[in-house]
C-alpha cells in the first residue's frame, strides 16, 4: 500500500521535466522558438498559429477587434496576420464594443465565421446584449435555422496591478447562459487546439485566455503542430494522475494546482490535477470518474465557484473544498490583490483538509 | 451671447428656433488639428484645408492677443496659478515615469505629458462643489482639482494613504471632498456618469430646491469615445433636459494605436454636437489660454442653465498611450510638430513676452513643484500597505450584504470578520 504511493507520479503524455521547465518561468516572456529540436511554444504564438492557419483554411475566417491590425494586437496575439490576409480580413475596429460585437454576429448569421476579439473580456460587458441575446439564444429561437458560428476571445481574469475593471474572471457568469460554449485553455496545445475547435464549431463560443499565460511555454507534440489538430470540445484532461484527492481547475490556475500538488506529493498526499479546459459542456464524467477514485474533491477558480458534484456525492469522503477568489472586486493594491487571488498555499491547504490531513500514511513508513 | 474672439472656432446655432442646418452650414471654420498634412498615407480626403495664417504660428498665443486688441487675458496671479497648475501636471506624471520603471508602480499607468493645458484651462475655473469625471488618464485632472500629490501619489504605489486607500489605483482617482467622480477603465463609461450628475444638480435646484446650487460637471474623455454609443446617447439626453454638464473631448488623435482617421467617419468631432442641438467648439488644446476662454463660456453656459457644450480640443500625448504601450505607430514628424507646440514653454513664452513675470518667478515655480512631487514620492513610500482587514471592507456601504454567517448572526457583526478571506 505504502509502495503505491511512493510511487512515481505519472504525468500521461507530457514529460514531467518539461513542465517543471515551464512552470518556474513563470514570470519570464517565454522562449518564442519552436525550433524543431525544442518543440516549445509559447500560449501566444500557439495562439496565433491557430488564427493564422484556420484563416487560410477558410476564407469566411475573419478578425475583427480594437488593435489587432496594425498595432498586431493588443497583446501581441494577432501579430503578422494583417500583413498576411490583408485589412479585408483584419478588421481594426473604433472603440464601440456593442457595435463590432453586433457586427459580428450578424456576420455569422448571414454565412461567415468571425473571430471577434475583447482586448479583455471586462470590454465584453459593452457587447453583452449581442453575445447572450443575438448570439446565444438564436439557434433556439430560430428553431435551428440560424446558427452563429461566432468565437468571441480575449484574455480573462487578473493580471497584475490593473485594478478592478480589468481584472474579472469570467467563467462562471458565460457558464451559466445556455447556447453559448465557454472554453479556458491553459498549456500551448490546448490553446491551439480549442481556438481550432472553436472557430471550426457552427455555435458561438467564448473563449476565456489569460494574460498573464500568453508568454508561458509549453512543449508541444508533432501531432498539436499539425494544422488538422483539434481538441474536442468538453472534454477534461487529467495533467496528473493521482489518488487521494482530486483538484479540478482551469486557465491559469491549472498552473498553481500542479504546483500545490508537487508540494503535497512531498507530504505523501497524491493528488489528481484536472484541466477542465471547457466550462461549458463542462466535462462531468472525468470529473465524477475522479471523484469516485479518490473520493475527495477541491476545486480551484478565481471567480464564482461552480459546483457539479450532484452525482457522485455517495462517494465523497469529505466535503467538497472549494477554492475561488475573494468576494470582492479586485483591489489595486499589490499585497490586497494577492489576497483576494487564490494562491498555491491555499490550494495545499484545502488538500490536506479534505484528506484530513492524512500525511500519517507516508510518516508512517 | 458674443464671441468676441475669431481665433477659436464657433459652430453655435442660436436657440431651436431657427433652422440649424443654415446657420451649420454658413461658416464653414477651419479645423486646426487636420493631420492630413503630416501623415503621408492620410485616408481621409475630405477634411477642409486649415487656415494658412493660423496652421503656421507655433505660438498661437501671442494670436489671439494680436485680435483681441485689447487688455491681457490673464492676471499675474492667475498666470502664475495656471502655469503651477501646468508643472504640477508634467513633473507629476514624469515622475510616475520614473517610479514605473523602478517598479514602485505597476499595472496600467497612462500618462498625460502634453495635454496639461486642457485640463489646467478647464479645472482651474471649477469652484470645489463642481465636478470632474474622467477616464483612465486621470491623474492630472485629480491634481488639477485640488487632490493633494500626495494621496495620488500613494494611491500609485498601492498605498492605505491614497485616495482610494490603494483600492482603485491609476485608472481610478475617487475624491468625494473635490468632487471627483473617478477614474474610469472603460472609455465611454464616465460620461453617463458625468451626465447623472449633471441631472442631480439639476434636481436639487428644481426639485429638491437646495439653495446654491447650479453646480457644473466637467466630462472629459478622448476622440475614441467619440464612436462609442454611450457618447451619443448622452449628448442627446443631455441637451434634450438641458443639464449643467460640459463634454471635453480631448482629441490627441490616437486611441492607442488607432488613428482617430482610421477610425471615423467624419473625425470632426465638435461638429456633431449641432445635429444634438447644442453648441460645438474645437479650440486648440495646446495654448492653455484659448482652452481657458471656451471653457469659460461653456461653463458659464451652462451655469445659466442654457444646457451642455461640447468642446474638442486638438491635443497631443507626447509619451505613448500608457507606459507598456512601445508607442511605434506615431510619426515622429507628428510628435515634433505638437513638441514645439508644449501648453508649458507657450505659456511661458507669453507670460515673459508681455512681462507678467519674470524668469525666477517661474523657476521659484518649478522648484518647489519639485519638492512637492518628491515630497510626495518620499510619502508615498513610506506609507504602510493596506491591512489584511481592508480587502473586505467597503464591497457594501451596509456591510450586512455580506449575508448572514451560519452561526445566524450577521457576518459583519462577527468582530473577526475583515481578517478572513471568505472561509479557506
Amino acid at each position: 500500500m505504502l509502495a503505491l504511493l511512493r510511487r512515481q507520479i505519472n504525468f500521461g503524455a507530457i514529460s514531467s521535466s518539461g513542465l517543471d521547465r515551464s512552470l518556474h518561468r513563470f514570470w519570464f516572456n517565454g522562449s518564442r522558438g519552436f525550433a524543431a529540436a525544442a518543440k516549445e511554444m509559447t500560449v501566444r504564438d500557439a495562439l496565433n498559429s491557430a488564427l493564422d492557419e484556420e484563416m487560410s483554411a477558410d476564407p469566411k475566417v475573419f478578425i475583427m477587434g480594437e488593435e489587432v491590425g496594425e498595432y498586431q494586437g493588443a497583446y501581441k496575439v494577432t501579430k503578422g496576420l494583417l500583413e498576411k490576409y490583408g485589412p479585408d480580413r483584419v478588421l481594426d475596429t473604433p472603440i464601440t464594443e456593442a457595435g463590432f460585437a453586433g457586427i459580428g454576429v450578424g456576420a455569422a448569421y448571414y454565412g461567415l465565421k468571425p473571430v471577434i476579439e475583447f482586448m479583455t473580456f471586462n470590454f465584453s460587458m459593452q457587447a453583452i446584449d449581442h453575445i447572450i441575446n443575438s448570439a446565444a439564444k438564436s439557434n433556439y429561437m430560430s428553431s435551428g435555422q440560424i446558427s452563429v458560428p461566432i468565437v468571441f476571445r480575449g484574455p480573462n481574469g487578473a493580471a497584475a496591478g490593473v485594478g478592478a475593471q480589468h481584472s474579472q474572471c469570467f467563467a462562471a457568469w458565460y457558464g451559466s447562459c445556455p447556447g453559448l460554449k465557454v472554453l479556458t485553455p491553459y498549456s500551448s496545445e490546448d490553446a491551439r487546439g480549442l481556438l481550432k475547435a472553436a472557430i471550426r464549431d457552427p455555435d458561438p463560443v467564448v473563449f476565456l485566455e489569460n494574460e498573464l499565460m500568453y508568454g508561458q511555454s509549453f512543449p508541444v507534440s508533432a501531432e498539436a503542430l499539425d494544422s488538422s489538430f483539434c481538441i474536442p470540445i468538453g472534454k477534461a484532461k487529467i495533467e496528473r494522475e493521482g489518488k487521494d484527492v482530486t483538484i479540478t481547475a482551469f486557465s491559469k490556475m491549472v498552473g498553481y494546482a500542479l504546483q500545490a500538488a508537487e508540494a503535497l506529493a512531498k507530504e505523501g498526499i497524491s493528488a489528481e490535477v484536472i484541466n477542465l479546459r471547457s466550462i461549458r459542456p463542462l466535462d462531468r464524467a472525468t470529473i465524477n470518474a475522479s471523484v469516485r477514485k479518490t473520493n475527495r474533491l477541491v476545486t480551484v477558480e478565481e471567480g464564482l465557484p461552480q459546483h457539479v458534484i450532484e452525482e457522485s456525492f455517495g462517494y465523497l469522503d469529505a466535503p467538497v473544498e472549494r477554492i475561488a477568489g475573494a468576494d470582492v472586486p479586485m483591489p489595486y493594491a499589490a499585497n490586497l490583490e494577492r489576497m483576494a487571488l487564490p494562491q498555491i498555499e491555499d490550494i495545499v491547504r484545502a488538500a490536506k483538509r479534505a484528506c484530513y490531513r492524512s500525511v500519517p500514511m507516508a510518516a508512517a513508513a | 451671447m458674443s464671441c468676441a474672439f475669431s481665433a477659436v472656432t464657433m459652430a453655435q446655432p442660436n436657440p431651436l428656433t431657427t433652422n440649424r442646418l443654415s446657420t451649420y452650414a454658413i461658416k464653414l471654420p477651419p479645423f486646426l488639428g487636420s493631420t492630413r498634412k503630416l501623415r503621408p498615407h492620410s485616408l481621409s480626403k475630405s477634411l477642409p484645408s486649415p487656415s494658412k495664417s493660423l496652421r503656421s504660428s507655433t505660438s498661437s498665443v501671442s494670436d489671439v492677443v494680436k485680435e483681441l486688441k485689447s487688455n491681457l487675458l490673464i492676471t499675474k496671479e492667475e498666470g502664475l496659478e495656471l502655469y503651477e497648475d501646468m508643472i504640477l501636471g508634467r513633473a507629476f506624471e514624469d515622475m510616475c515615469a520614473q517610479m514605473y520603471y523602478r517598479g514602485k508602480m505597476f499595472g496600467f499607468v497612462h500618462l498625460y505629458n502634453g495635454q496639461e493645458a486642457v485640463s489646467t484651462g478647464f479645472i482651474k475655473l471649477l469652484k470645489k462643489d463642481d465636478c470632474v469625471v474622467s477616464t483612465y488618464r486621470d491623474h492630472v485632472h485629480a491634481l488639477s482639482k485640488g487632490v493633494t500629490a500626495r494621496a495620488v501619489m500613494s494611491e500609485l504605489f498601492g498605498k492605505t494613504t491614497g485616495c482610494c486607500r490603494g483600492q482603485g489605483g491609476s485608472m481610478h482617482m475617487f475624491d468625494k471632498e473635490h468632487n471627483v467622480l473617478g477614474g474610469f477603465a472603460f472609455i465611454g463609461e464616465g460620461i453617463p456618469v458625468a451626465t447623472g450628475a449633471a441631472f442631480t444638480s439639476l434636481y436639487k435646484r428644481n426639485v429638491l430646491k437646495e439653495a446654491g446650487g447650479n453646480t457644473v460637471t466637467l466630462a472629459f474623455f478622448g476622440d475614441g469615445t467619440c464612436n462609442n454609443g454611450q457618447f451619443y446617447e448622452c449628448l442627446n439626453m443631455a441637451a434634450l433636459w438641458k443639464l449643467p454638464i460640459v463634454f471635453v473631448v480631448e482629441n490627441n488623435l490616437w486611441a492607442i494605436g488607432m488613428s482617430h482617421l482610421r477610425a471615423t467617419s467624419d473625425p470632426e468631432i465638435w461638429k456633431k454636437a449641432p445635429a444634438f442641438g447644442m453648441p460645438g467648439v474645437h479650440v486648440d488644446g495646446m495654448d492653455v489660454l484659448k482652452v481657458r476662454e471656451v471653457a469659460k463660456e461653456s461653463i458659464l453656459r451652462a451655469r445659466r442653465g442654457e444646457g451642455p457644450t461640447l468642446v474638442e480640443c486638438e491635443t497631443y500625448r507626447f509619451r505613448g498611450h500608457s507606459l507598456a504601450d512601445p508607442d511605434e505607430l506615431r510619426d515622429p514628424a507628428e510628435k515634433a510638430h505638437y513638441a514645439k507646440r508644449d501648453p508649458i514653454a507657450a505659456m511661458k513664452k507669453y507670460m515673459i513676452e508681455n512681462k507678467l513675470v519674470n524668469e525666477s518667478e517661474l523657476k521659484a515655480i518649478e522648484k518647489k513643484i519639485d519638492e512637492v512631487v518628491e515630497d510626495a514620492v518620499e510619502f508615498a513610500d513610506e506609507s504602510p500597505l493596506p491591512p489584511r482587514s481592508q480587502l473586505l471592507g467597503n464591497v457594501f456601504a451596509d456591510p450586512k450584504g455580506f449575508g448572514i454567517a451560519p452561526d445566524g448572526t450577521y457576518r459583519c457583526e462577527d468582530p473577526k470578520f475583515t481578517q478572513g478571506t471568505a472561509h479557506v
